[in-house]
């Protein structure tokens, strides 16, 4: 129950928690973050680690396309840059790891802001096709810059090592990602608390308006992209700590339609929304690996279809979500949050 | 490198039998655009599930090619329908990026359908198109591909004259003109919607068989689509002499680069040439010049 949260000032209104209830089940979330490593299982770990990466990733594209409202195609290519860029910086000069995050954060933001160049001419879904054709030359350039991506064969990744700590295995990689994850989130949010952010909002409802009380589209939109590279570049980069090897087959095309699925089943728009659809797009495979296994006595070659059965279903879950609940789980997670709010006394 | 002449005119005529099977799922796209306004990204998968369904005919049930062409054509129509119906029409009132969206999604669950039934390898279709290669003069022309060019020629000279002087085909483009309007005159606008999304899908079925017939099929062949995507762009989203122009054009590209720089060229070429376009050109070569109003 959570009653008796009148604001008095503006700042209380636009605070990044609005009330003590929020305060207490974020406390809980961390308290459940540091605690998860207990349950020992190096599966879960690894999941947790993929999970939170994906999250920094979708968070990034709910950047640029649920809240900016540019669909970009391109999203897994700039992952890519990232995993080459830290694969490379790590790989041939030893720099150190948050330094390569960093890095990879920086050029996949550099490419970024090239990407959305053409934004200058076009918009909507000419714009994404223009994401898609940059991703196609993105892909063509891992494939066949061979000094800097190693071709074909694509780089291996040396442990990350952080104080003279080898993070080789995904309890301890937790421990990287999972801060990360947590900043990254949460400077996400106040992003939208700020004037770039309410810039960013502005633009997606209605881009002309924007432009007419006085937004820069070209100076926002570019920001936006860059912003949104930047998480998917950091997030590459974990990743290719999270796997050590990075080939032009890593980010395939349709790892694109898997972020924007985790936008869209998450709730486009809503950071929150952003988390549930990455730890639910994640969780899927996962859960109907699963369930192929336990098949198996029936359906000796369930496997088989597990990968037919998988695209099946995300696309089904694209196309659901978009029908019949276009706000996403963020939505019903709104919903179910408002029912308690007054429970027991009103339902 | 002395590039031989005769080398030139074979590529060039290659690439635009490769241009003219582009050039009809161009048309199959620009059907679907200009009746729903619908961007469709799975416009290569439509043609991918024409192609194997028509495999599921000829191979599966070994029937006749005369018995198994229209069938797949009736089962496409059909197809097309019900993708309109049930995912796009619930979906038509909102803003057009949800839409453009949905046929993204659409793009997974047919790839995935055409896996779960057929399986992700590689297979062929059964030989159908006389296998004699084709001469003119001492220019060697792959039989499939001439023949396929022919039987593209002869489907879009059918659907240009639809669009001319059938009542269908005119009221397709009285809807694309102005909805209110067409509806206002009597014009059934869903169904119209109904009915661009089937002759589309089935345009884009005609074209899988072809496509399947000359190069295989697999379900990774809806990469065609990206090349068809590449075609409708440079030609204007909602022109047919657009699409008809620029599948030529960017199939002998792709030909031309493919066979002198080397085939991890061709996509990288034709997308330079998307973005180009699309900086320089955003509505195309043909299409319509939308301006927008607050």
């Amino acid at each position: 129950m959570r009653v008796g949260t009148a604001k008095e000032s503006y700042a209380a209104d636009e605070g990044l928690f609005k009330t003590d209830t929020q305060k207490v089940w974020f406390g809980l979330l961390l308290a459940g973050l540091v605690l998860f490593p207990l349950n020992g299982s190096n599966y879960w770990m690894f999941l947790a680690v993929l999970v939170m990466i994906n999250v920094i990733s979708t968070t990034g594209l709910n950047i640029l396309t649920g809240y900016t409202g540019q669909v970009s195609l391109g999203h897994a290519a700039f992952m890519a840059v990232g995993a080459y860029t830290v694969a490379f910086f790590d790989g041939r000069f030893d720099t150190p790891v948050l330094l390569n995050l960093v890095l990879a954060g920086a050029v996949a933001a550099g490419i970024g802001y090239l990407v959305g160049l053409p934004s200058l001419r076009i918009k909507g879904l000419y714009l994404a096709i223009a994401t898609l054709a940059a991703a196609v030359i993105l892909g063509f350039v891992f494939l066949n810059w061979t000094p800097v991506t190693g071709g074909l064969r694509g780089l291996n990744v040396p442990t990350a090592t952080i104080a003279g700590i080898e993070l080789a295995t995904p309890d301890r990689l937790y421990w990287l990602v999972m801060p990360i994850t947590v900043i990254m989130v949460l400077a996400a949010k106040n992003l939208f608390r700020s004037r770039v952010g309410r810039a960013f909002i502005a633009i997606r409802d209605r881009d002309i308006s924007a432009e007419i009380i006085g937004i820069s589209l070209l100076k926002y939109k570019l920001m936006s992209f860059a912003i949104s590279s930047f998480y998917a570049g950091v997030a590459g980069g974990l990743w290719a700590y999270l796997f050590r090897v990075v080939t032009p087959e890593s980010f395939p095309a349709l790892a694109s339609i898997f972020f924007l699925a985790a936008v869209i089943v998450g709730g486009a728009g809503t950071i929150v929304g952003g988390i549930f659809g990455a730890v639910f797009m994640t969780l899927i495979p996962e859960f109907l690996k699963l369930s192929a296994t336990a098949l198996v006595p029936w359906f000796p070659d369930a496997s088989i279809y597990l990968a037919p059965v998988r695209n099946i279903i995300f696309g089904l879950l694209i196309i659901g979500f978009l029908i019949f609940e276009p706000m996403g789980l963020a939505e019903m997670w709104r919903r179910t949050r408002r029912y308690f709010a007054l429970w027991p006394f009103r339902t | 490198m002395a590039v031989e002449f005769i080398d030139i005119v074979e590529t060039s005529l290659a690439g635009i039998g490769t241009g003219s099977l582009m050039a009809l799922t161009g048309v199959a796209f620009v059907i679907i655009y200009k009746a729903t306004k619908v961007i469709n990204l799975a416009i290569g998968e439509m043609l991918m599930i024409g192609a194997f369904v028509f495999y599921g005919f000829s191979a599966g049930l070994s029937l006749p090619i005369w018995a198994s062409v229209p069938l797949t054509l009736a089962v496409a129509a059909v197809i097309g329908g019900l993708i309109e119906r049930t995912m796009i029409r619930p979906l038509l009132k909102d803003n057009p990026v949800s839409v453009f969206m949905v046929t993204i999604g659409l793009t997974s669950v047919l790839i995935g359908v055409v896996e779960l039934v057929w399986s992700a390898e590689p297979r062929r279709l059964p030989e159908f198109l006389p296998s004699q290669p084709v001469l003119f003069g001492e220019v060697f022309i792959p039989s499939k591909t001439a023949y396929s060019f022919v039987i593209a020629a002869a489907a879009m000279a059918v659907l240009i004259t639809v669009f001319s002087f059938w009542r269908g085909g005119i009221a397709l483009r009285a809807t694309a003109t102005d909805r209110a309007a067409a509806s206002s005159v009597g014009i059934d606008v869903p169904g119209v919607f109904s009915f661009s999304w089937m002759l589309a899908a089935v345009v884009a079925a005609l074209a899988g068989i072809l496509v399947g017939s000359v190069g295989g099929i697999s379900s990774a062949m809806g990469l065609f689509g990206l090349s068809v995507f590449v075609v409708v762009i440079v030609g204007g989203l909602d022109s047919i002499l657009g699409a008809l122009i620029a599948g030529l054009f960017i199939g002998w590209l792709e030909a031309m680069v493919g066979r002198f720089m080397g085939g991890e060229f061709k996509l990288l070429a034709t997308f330079t040439i998307l973005l180009v376009v699309l900086v320089v050109r955003p509505y195309g070569l043909f299409g319509t010049h939308e301006i927008e109003r607050l």
